[in-house]
């Protein structure tokens, strides 16, 4: 479906450009074919969200918001939380994106992200029971695209997790533990509790050549996309292939390849930039460009 | 100056200074960027306090579906829509009444700044998000469409100006805040075109006295004609840069030019 959506009419002359550097062993940024562009991340910038992050990566940029309520639990889960991860690739991220319920292509992100968070086990679900059977937090992290330019995916779920770690849940007083009755108060707050922090690794295939990381005028020109997410373990705990062309096995053993060996590099960058102070005002420099 | 406290929230205090210590008339801090997105023809983000609204606008470009084309003009369409965590409680991301309501006004108030004309048969397209919700998003909203419009490099009369104001008690205010809107006893979005004079959107909730409502207006003039020169000079300040930039000899990448101001009484 993104296929179709997505497509531009590319020239030729950039495709020939994009496919002449391939040749050589570059990109048309500069990049090696494995090399993740830079990651920056302004954590906390939004007031009325329980956690939130602004992720750019090279000129891709999302913001990723997380809102907790109090709700009944799931009944096959009496004893854990519950969250919820969805996309909005509104069309002020891109020329192609349109109005309307998420497209698939939003969807299939929105799923990829939540199975590497729900695979690695970083949110402790048992820890968000206020009273069990009957009242539980829910986590609903939405991810804004604000700009595409390639790589949505692991951008994605790079915003959802560093908005997570600066997350927090509210102190709730059961006033009525039958009637689930309760207050909460706002003032006092613990941390999201989280235990890993899975990285994803994107790759697309143009022609031969398997690259990560992919641009927006890459991701117009590739054959196939595959992901695969890392968790702290070094365990996979993810993986997706998407578009229509095939993958060699030997691409998906490369993949995750480079994958394992980028994941702690990517994680501490991650770290890394959570540790900045959000600073206000200031923070918002970052969006603005 | 009287007191003027509502369910438990001091909305004037003795001296008469609002819950957020500004005078009846004085601006929340403006700062207005243009040209912060990469894949959209033209984009600016206004920021009136906590109040953050992020526009991008595409066109003149093809109209899908087809059926919706005019022969003799554009059209012009905008999408208000606000984020999930923009607000106090999750907003659900399906469009509310509000939203499309809001859409409407929003379009209609800078539809008469454009020059439809000279674009048949094509559509100019503005996606409006709310990043952060603190009080008067549509005219923030407005404010933001209309320079991303500028970016874009679409022509039109003018700008077009947006302030809201409103009634405390007897006492006129400008540019409400979140409390003041929820609490306050009225309120007043109005857009102009300042520099033909029209107002394109006027909208009121709540009472007021003819009185008061004449003060208002003109309270409103005042207000829009601040902003106009803020969004002026964003713009000034955007083609200077990339003046500067060909005069040194380098015409690279100069569609990426910015253009920003900050105003802080």
């Amino acid at each position: 479906m993104i296929s179709e959506i997505k497509k531009e009419i590319l020239s030729r002359i950039d495709k020939e450009l994009v496919l002449n550097k391939l040749a050589s062993g570059r990109r048309i940024d500069g990049r090696g074919l494995f090399d993740f562009r830079r990651i920056n991340i302004v954590p906390a910038l939004i007031e009325k969200a329980e956690g939130s992050a602004f992720v750019s990566l090279g000129k891709t940029k999302v913001l990723a918001g997380v809102k907790v309520s109090l709700a009944h639990p799931f009944l096959d889960t009496p004893n854990q939380g519950i969250f919820v991860v969805n996309t909005e690739f509104t069309p002020v991220a891109a020329p192609t994106y349109e109005l309307g319920p998420p497209s698939e292509f939003a969807i299939e992100v929105a799923r990829v992200v939540d199975r590497a968070i729900r695979g690695s086990e970083m949110i402790k679900l048992e820890d968000l029971v206020v009273v069990p059977g009957e009242l539980v937090w829910m986590i609903n992290i939405d991810i804004y695209a604000l700009d595409d330019d390639g790589n949505l995916i692991d951008a994605s779920l790079i915003s959802a997790v560093a908005a997570l770690s600066v997350g927090f849940l509210p102190k709730v007083e059961i006033i009525d533990e039958t009637r689930a009755k309760y207050e909460i108060i706002k003032d006092e707050k613990r941390p999201i509790p989280l235990q890993d922090m899975p990285v994803s690794f994107t790759f697309a295939k143009i022609r031969d050549h398997l690259i990560l990381d992919p641009l927006y005028i890459e991701e117009n020109m590739m054959s196939g996309r595959l992901t695969i997410a890392i968790n702290t373990k070094g365990e996979l705990c993810s993986v997706q292939k998407g578009e229509g062309g095939g993958f060699k096995l030997e691409d998906i053993l490369l993949a995750k390849d480079v994958s394992l060996k980028k994941a702690n590099e990517i994680r501490n960058i991650i770290l890394e930039q959570l540790a900045k102070k959000p600073r206000g005002e200031e923070a918002w420099n970052e969006i603005r460009g | 100056m009287a007191k003027l406290v509502k369910n438990g929230v001091m909305l004037l205090d003795e001296k008469g200074l609002r819950n957020d210590g500004r005078r009846w008339d004085e601006l929340r801090p403006i700062k207005m960027t243009t040209g912060v997105l990469e894949r959209a023809d033209g984009s600016a983000i206004v920021e009136t306090g906590g109040t953050k609204v992020l526009a991008a606008v595409y066109g003149p470009r093809e109209v899908y579906p087809k059926h919706l084309a005019v022969p003799d003009k554009a059209i012009f369409r905008v999408a208000y829509r606000m984020a999930s965590f923009s607000v106090e409680d999750r907003k659900k991301p399906q469009p509310s009444r509000r939203e499309i309501e809001l859409s409407k006004v929003i379009k209609e108030a800078i539809e008469p700044a454009i020059f439809l004309e000279q674009f048949p048969r094509t559509v100019i397209d503005a996606y409006v998000l709310v990043l952060q919700a603190d009080g008067g998003t549509r005219v923030a909203s407005i404010n933001a469409v209309s320079l991303a419009l500028a970016d874009a490099g679409i022509p039109m009369k003018g700008l077009v100006s947006a302030i809201a104001v409103g009634r405390l008690g007897n006492q006129v205010i400008v540019d409400l805040n979140d409390v003041e809107d929820k609490y306050g006893d009225s309120d007043m979005p109005i857009a102009m075109i300042p520099i033909t004079g029209e107002i394109t959107l006027f909208q009121m909730d709540g009472t007021m006295n003819p009185e008061i409502f004449e003060k208002c207006l003109e309270a409103a003039k005042q207000a829009i004609s601040e902003i106009y020169k803020m969004q002026r000079e964003v713009l000034r300040r955007k083609y200077l840069s990339i003046k500067e930039q060909v005069l040194k000899g380098d015409v690279n990448d100069i569609g990426d030019k910015k253009g920003d101001t900050k105003q802080n009484r």
